[in-house]
């Protein structure tokens, strides 16, 4: 429309003009062509800094301390101590992984908003194996038994929005949220029938004998849990940058179109990548069971990382690699506004407010970088 | 048992139907606004601070606490909470053109953080932890005042206060001006096919945002009146969260009719009743009937794609930002 009525002013001077000054809006908004990567990366990080500043000063109103105290209670309450440091190193990772597990889909422009629910698959899956199996298998037969359940298990509850997406194009982002909260009941279901007690609480599952706990090394828990999810993190990058499939769903997600066009299989694609992003979830499942220290399972245990993954991904622009930053980043403000909350006597519930308003900064600042804004007035030259 | 239970489902079904019919209004323009669970809550916890302000000045005496008061201020503060959370999301989402899942996400969590925060505050004021406000509620809850005088009818399908009965007149003039109105079928067009809505001279910008608000204000409304029915005013760490997701889901499962909305919330109402507030079932069909409603809308939502029938479908842009120069 822009450049239509623009060429129209250009070859009549005189009436052109004369529509110009009448009708121009105000704002006027126009598509930045390109930024460089530098100064996305600066603007990106200012706007952090901004909302960083920002959120101090509204913690000190609201409580009276000192912003800079409350960053450095925030700061030992993640990443001060030894065991606490760890701990939150797995934090990260187990939040990483997720992201990573919705990055491939996100990419193709499939909003899986329901890796919450495979994420709890894939640990039932690893649950039950534990329990059924534990006392009759050799650990490592166990062990590679409860990855594969687990996986499996990922990858099916993936897989049932995709090939209705795929066949019938069923809306993803309502079917995958449904599905979250079918996850959560069957694993409520699963809970009760196997605890007699009444509790709806398993415990620590084969607490006396150990039976699938994934081992420790170096004599340290969480180790191989963050071990295997930098190995994902390589491989997820490489495979979404230089693999032929990886480029397959950048086309698809551009334009399925275009990808119709050349001969990718628009179908085949969309299964096939919410497979892969069903097993990471299915992965990232037992982990999150059996590589802890007590393992347990609740319908709680992924406690909404799942959404907060689809925020991550977003933020790190689906790179793997600044994925690992922005996952610090959430941690740092999520946890350590939790564990800042017992020294300033606030509700921990402020570390998701913060976090609300970092990527309402980081929205906003996106916005800045891709579109452009004219006042009224502007000279038609600086218009791209 | 059969009254209470009754009573359980038309209370849940009031919380479900302003959750379902504000997101359902925000849907129809285009708008897929996954932050109603959050701007439910921060509705809700900002009655509770306002009835926090109310007794405080009742109190000292320079406001006199009456039904007027009680119930035109909470609510008015129920109202202006959810504006400003919804514009946070209209504003980012329509004019900055964000990706709406994203957007719709970080509000909920930026809401049930803060509606949990203010929850918080107020409760830290009391000495038990715990603050309630049944002065206000009790307003609340006043019924019709023939409704005890009609035995068994009266007593289970009327025992509700004001709030059900206006949500009922919401959605029936919600629906008569999507139906029959020149607004709502601009409306509609909007969410259908902005690019074509534009072309025809109408404003997508202006009716994206209205929808929006004015969706978010009735979705604010849930979470007042659960707090009211339910809590006698206080404030519980996430009660509100689970009616927020099942609103999003009443609104797939009612293949986005409004008057149908009477009929998916009353559904979801008496499964949620059954699982929660009947102890006499067994836990374990409780976890079924909790499945229920997930599955059915699953159901709906898969036959409805498979039978491409062009009045069972979502509105067409649904979840698309629209940007002027990109067509």
């Amino acid at each position: 429309m822009n450049s239509y009525l623009k060429s129209k002013r250009g070859s009549k001077t005189d009436p052109g003009q004369k529509y110009k000054t009448k009708h121009e809006p105000l704002i006027h908004i126009t598509k930045r062509t390109s930024v460089s990567k530098m100064a996305h990366l600066g603007y990106t990080l200012i706007a952090i800094a901004v909302a960083l500043v920002f959120c101090g000063l509204l913690v000190t109103a609201i409580s009276g301390i000192d912003p800079i105290k409350v960053y450095v209670e925030m700061f030992k309450g993640t990443f001060g101590g030894e065991v606490t440091k760890l701990k939150s190193y797995h934090s990260v990772a187990i939040l990483l992984a997720i992201s990573l597990a919705v990055t491939p889909a996100f990419k193709m422009k499939f909003w899986n908003i329901g890796a919450e629910g495979q994420v709890l698959m894939g640990s039932l899956a690893a649950t039950y194996v534990m329990l059924k199996f534990g006392p009759y298998l050799y650990e490592s037969m166990l062990i590679a038994l409860m990855f594969a359940a687990a996986i499996l298990a990922g990858m099916i509850w993936g897989l049932i929005p995709a090939i209705f997406k795929a066949i019938w194009n069923t809306n993803e982002t309502l079917y995958t949220l449904m599905m979250n909260y079918v996850a959560t009941t069957i694993v409520g279901y699963f809970i009760m029938v196997t605890d007699k007690s009444g509790h709806n609480n398993l415990g620590i599952i084969n607490e006396r004998t150990q039976f699938g706990w994934l081992p420790r090394l170096f004599g340290k828990p969480y180790i191989l849990n963050i071990i295997i999810i930098a190995v994902v993190t390589v491989i997820v990058y490489i495979y979404l940058k230089y693999s032929k499939q990886g480029y397959e769903i950048s086309v698809v997600g551009e334009s399925r179109n275009t990808a119709k066009y050349v001969g990718i299989n628009v179908k085949k694609v969309i299964i096939r990548t919410m497979a892969i992003s069903g097993a990471i979830c299915g992965l990232t499942g037992i982990l999150l069971v059996a590589g802890t220290p007590t393992p347990s399972m609740n319908p709680d245990l992924v406690g909404g990382q799942g959404f907060t993954a689809i925020l991550v991904s977003w933020m790190a622009k689906f790179n793997p690699l600044t994925m690992v930053l922005v996952s610090f980043l959430i941690v740092f403000m999520r946890d350590g506004g939790a564990a800042a909350t017992d020294a300033l006597k606030i509700d921990a519930s402020i570390g998701d407010v913060l976090t609300g308003i970092i990527i309402f900064a980081i929205i906003v600042c996106e916005f800045c970088i891709s579109y452009k804004i004219n006042f009224r007035g502007t000279k038609k030259g600086e218009n791209k | 048992m059969i009254v209470s239970f009754i009573n359980a489902v038309i209370g849940y079904f009031t919380v479900l139907i302003y959750g379902s019919t504000g997101e359902l209004l925000t849907e129809k323009s285009g708008n897929l606004n996954l932050g109603t669970p959050g701007i439910m809550c921060v509705g809700g916890s900002f009655s509770v601070l306002c009835g926090y302000f109310l007794r405080d000045m009742a109190a000292k005496g320079t406001i006199r606490l009456n039904a007027f008061t009680a119930i035109f201020l909470t609510l008015l503060a129920t109202l202006i909470g959810s504006l400003l959370v919804t514009l946070i999301y209209a504003f980012l989402t329509i004019s900055l053109k964000a990706n709406q899942n994203v957007t719709g996400l970080a509000v909920t969590t930026f809401g049930t953080g803060l509606s949990n925060f203010i929850g918080a505050w107020v409760n830290s004021k009391a000495e038990s932890g715990i603050m309630a406000f049944p002065e206000i509620a009790d307003y609340y809850k006043v019924t019709l005042p023939f409704a005890n005088k009609l035995g068994f009818f009266g007593d289970a399908f009327l025992a509700s206060g004001f709030m059900t009965y206006l949500s009922l007149v919401i959605v029936f003039v919600l629906a008569f001006v999507i139906r029959k109105t020149r607004t709502g079928l601009n409306l509609r067009s909007v969410g259908e096919n902005p690019a074509t809505a534009d072309s025809a001279g109408i404003n997508v910008t202006k009716y994206r945002y209205l929808a929006t608000c004015i969706g978010g204000m009735i979705s604010g409304l849930g979470g007042l009146y659960f707090l009211m029915q339910y809590s006698d005013g206080g404030w519980n760490k996430n009660a509100i969260l689970p009616f927020g997701w099942l609103s999003v889901a009443i609104v797939i499962f009612v293949v986005w009719k409004p008057v149908l909305g009477i009929i998916g919330s009353a559904t979801f109402g008496a499964l949620y009743a059954l699982s929660n507030s009947i102890t006499t079932i067994p836990p374990l069909t409780q976890q079924l009937f909790k499945l229920f409603p997930y599955i059915v809308t699953v159901l709906v939502l898969t036959i409805s794609s498979m039978r491409k029938k062009r009045e069972l479908q979502p509105p067409e842009s649904l979840g698309l930002p629209y940007f002027r120069e990109e067509r």
